[in-house]
């Protein structure tokens, strides 16, 4: 098979804000070239609808020290400290660059950047609510990665679109590059470089209910912890408390920032009993819980498996102005006009607060010692720096993204000189051949499909939001069922061109081995902290498990080692809103 | 509340002979899937080699813009309920075709490359974020909620018969930031969009608003970037 060579000086994996914005900080600095598997605008950051947080105080008084507090408290006191206070002092200058870049953000009556209220975010330490997630209407993401990617553009940066990464090749505890395939004509690339940044986004696709893209499968993830290095704290997996009923679609949080109320069966307000301060702005772990138990407790609407979310007294123009989006995602699929009905929402599988361990700038971390990979970086969701600990506050995964992306792309930058041009082995070239090879022409009676189906509904069934041993101990069984049987698959499409048969089967594969590293950490994690719930363990226990998780494959199978949490300011204190 | 739809799908297959034809599947599908459903369904079930973009899955990342019953829209937002029995799917149309209903979208993305779309402003920025009003922010609101799928520009006649023609897509980013009152390239990119091959070639069809599934009025923004066009010195079909 005929190889292309190419040579980069930086090469970034994944287009969307993360990636882009780290491709902004290295141009000027040497040759950048960032490879996606989709059109780089069609990246799942562009589905990100409420907010960017950051305290710059436009409506109302606001500090980053409260940002700093409240990301601390909604990490469940998991998140690093000095990262997090990085992130929430560095937001204002970052937010106030994107809009000088030209997001389109929309505007308070006097011309500055409109915020408005997030889960989570409070001012004076917890007392109330306070305006601070700024906001282009519900389509956030979409302006900030429409704005980052022109900025690219205007910069020259390199884009390969439609390429899909296959392996991340590290030797001799350094980066060397990065082999992907054209996936318009099956042809196979080598990227070499000096420094590589995975900003490759998330891997909801794991799970069966999610408001992820088909893209969210989480591979790059998989190839790093294939090579022996660690994943960390995977146990924590958001799930946002309003899904969609029945498709997992995204209604932001944003909505009840802007006064929209949750409502059970019973017609009450039940977050009034779960966090009787900021009610239905509670953090995303506890809302979504007590949306579950409300449905378990038989308080679902008519006794069935939903709540409603209710916007019909918010104000028909901030609807229209603030919440066009959600709005027509209502009357599209579910037929219904949120200003005349309540929507019917469940929680759905949403973001990863674990993933690549990072240092603050963003080197990849391949020990609990600090030790790192020359030349290799991670930002955005398949990082781990860790800023959202246990638990992510709405509108602080988008600060992530441009903040540890643009650290990351300075701490790239600063290397290049000092750093010596990557060389990929023709033998790992040829291994990844071989494995497209075997994929192709593998025979057996399983379906991509049918394993995908299965390791999704397993990991919604036994993974979700409540967690027993029991439950753990199956699904973990059953993954190495799933993954016996994909030596089974048998794939029909064996052409060269936009084979996404092929592609999913490699896909599929990856997600196996990061649902395992899911579920073991799940297991070994016997508290309750954030999204972690485990129904044995209801308490957290700050005396053994204030500490982060470290996976690692390992000859006998999965292995964890531990890392403290850094904490400075704040001392870990009972969780209530 | 189920039922079984008929999945018309004109296929290209590069490397099977003939390279093109009208496949048929029959689906059951619920009154709550949509068209990227029932292809996922085909794909998963019945023939793995059928091929078709897809992300986001809800309408807001572009990938799935096909023409579907003769009418150019997203294949994850055009519920089942809503079309008749027979469902008959084509490619987005006069663009080349990869394989199935994936087409090579490179022209279409050079013309937006050709607007200069990015916000342009050389003077030093602020300290704070520059002032805008939200009655100015309220300008572009419309236009900033395109998601490039392609279904307006494939959609147009004069594109069709002419593919130097910038099309309603690339206008559209033109007027996004023509009207962004932060960017101060006004001149620059008039003149980029006033040429032959710009904003004069639009003849006020209408196809391009009939399909935007983000329901963006693109002829009355072009409308306006002619108006501005004339304002500013630049006639009709000239440089």
């Amino acid at each position: 098979m005929e190889i292309n060579k190419h040579y980069f000086d930086t090469i970034i994996i994944g287009s969307g804000l993360a990636g882009c914005r780290a491709a902004i900080e290295c141009t000027g600095k040497g040759t950048v070239g960032v490879l996606s598997k989709l059109y780089p605008t069609r990246s799942h950051s562009t589905a990100a609808q409420g907010g960017i947080g950051a305290a710059l105080g436009n409506e109302e008084e606001d500090s980053p020290e409260w940002h700093t507090y409240d990301t601390v408290k909604g990490s469940d006191f998991l998140g690093d400290q000095d990262a997090i206070e990085i992130m929430c002092y560095d937001a204002i200058p970052t937010i106030i660059e994107l809009e000088h870049m030209g997001v389109p953000f929309s505007r308070t009556p006097e011309g500055k950047i409109a915020q408005r209220r997030f889960g989570g975010h409070t001012k004076e330490f917890g007392k109330a609510p306070v305006r601070r997630a700024c906001y282009s209407a519900d389509r956030t993401g979409h302006a900030v990665l429409f704005a980052l990617y022109e900025q690219c553009q205007l910069r020259g940066v390199r884009f390969f679109q439609e390429f899909q990464v296959l392996d991340i090749v590290i030797e001799n505890q350094a980066i060397q590059g990065v082999i992907a395939i054209n996936i318009k004509d099956g042809s196979l690339h080598v990227f070499e470089a000096k420094v590589v940044i995975i900003a490759s986004g998330g891997y909801g696709k794991i799970f069966k209910v999610t408001s992820n893209a088909y893209a969210s499968t989480g591979e790059c993830l998989s190839m790093l912890f294939r090579q022996g290095l660690p994943l960390e704290d995977m146990e924590f997996f958001q799930f946002h408390p309003t899904g969609l009923y029945g498709l997992g679609i995204l209604i932001t949080e944003g909505a009840r920032g802007e006064g929209g109320i949750l409502i059970n069966g019973k017609g009450e307000r039940f977050m009034e009993r779960y966090a009787p301060t900021i009610k239905d702005l509670a953090p995303r772990d506890m809302v979504s819980r007590a949306i579950l138990s409300e449905i378990r407790e038989g308080r679902g609407i008519d006794g069935k498996d939903y709540v409603y979310l209710d916007l019909r007294h918010v104000d028909k123009k901030i609807l229209n102005e603030r919440l066009p989006e959600i709005s027509t995602f209502c009357k599209i699929y579910m037929g219904i006009d949120p200003s005349e009905a309540p929507i019917p929402v469940v929680p759905t599988a949403h973001y990863a607060m674990g993933g690549i361990p990072t240092d603050i700038d963003g080197r990849v971390l391949r020990d609990v010692d600090g030790s790192f990979i020359q030349g290799l970086f991670a930002a955005g969701e398949c990082a781990c720096v860790s800023v959202h600990g246990a638990n992510r506050l709405g509108c602080n995964s988008l600060l992530d993204t441009v903040v540890f992306g643009r650290r990351a792309g300075k701490a790239a930058s600063s290397i290049l000189k000092n750093s010596t041009k990557g060389k990929v082995k023709r033998e790992r070239v040829a291994l990844i051949t071989e494995c497209l090879e075997m994929l192709k022409n593998n025979k057996g009676k399983e379906t991509v499909a049918s394993i995908r189906k299965d390791l999704q509904q397993a990991m919604m069934d036994k993974c979700s939001v409540f967690r027993t041993e029991k439950e753990l101990k199956l699904l973990i069984d059953e993954i190495k069922t799933l993954k016996e049987r994909y030596k089974e698959i048998e794939i029909t499409d064996k052409s060269k061109t936009f084979n996404t048969d092929l592609l999913e089967a490699i896909e599929l594969g990856h997600m196996l081995t990061l649902a395992e590293v899911i579920a073991s950490s799940a297991l070994q994690r016997t508290e309750s902290r954030g999204a972690h719930y485990r129904e044995d363990y209801p308490k957290r226990d700050d005396e053994n498990w204030m500490k982060h998780t470290l996976a690692f494959q390992r000859e006998k199978g999965i292995t964890f080692k531990y890392k403290p949490v850094k904490i400075t300011r704040f001392k870990p204190e009972e969780r209530k809103y | 509340m189920s039922k079984y739809y008929t999945f018309k799908i004109k296929r290209y297959l590069p490397n099977e002979k003939p390279i093109t034809r009208w496949d048929e599947f029959r689906v059951k599908l619920n009154n709550m899937e949509r068209v990227l459903d029932g292809l996922i369904k085909i794909k998963e079930t019945m023939d793995g080699t059928l091929t078709f973009r897809k992300s986001c899955a809800h309408g807001v990342c572009g990938s799935c813009a096909m023409k579907i019953n003769g009418k150019n829209r997203l294949a994850c937002q055009t519920l089942v309920k809503d079309l008749p029995e027979i469902i008959e799917i084509e490619p987005l149309p006069s663009l080349p075709v990869i394989k199935d209903l994936v087409v090579d979208m490179t022209l279409f993305f050079q013309k937006n490359d050709k607007v200069l779309p990015y916000l342009i402003n050389e003077e030093p920025p602020p300290q704070r974020e520059r002032i805008q009003s939200p009655e100015d922010q309220h300008k572009i609101l419309e236009s900033i909620t395109c998601i490039m799928c392609g279904s307006c520009t494939t959609s147009c006649p004069v594109f069709w018969s002419d593919k130097e023609y910038l099309g309603p897509s690339a206008l559209l980013k033109a007027y996004r930031f023509l009207f962004d009152t932060r960017d101060k390239a006004t001149e620059q990119r008039l003149k980029a969009i006033a040429g032959q091959d710009g904003i004069w070639r639009c003849h006020s069809i209408f196809n391009c608003v009939e399909v935007c599934p983000k329901e963006i009025d693109i002829t009355k923004h072009i409308l306006k970037l002619k108006r501005l066009a004339i304002k500013k010195g630049f006639k009709g079909g000239q440089e």
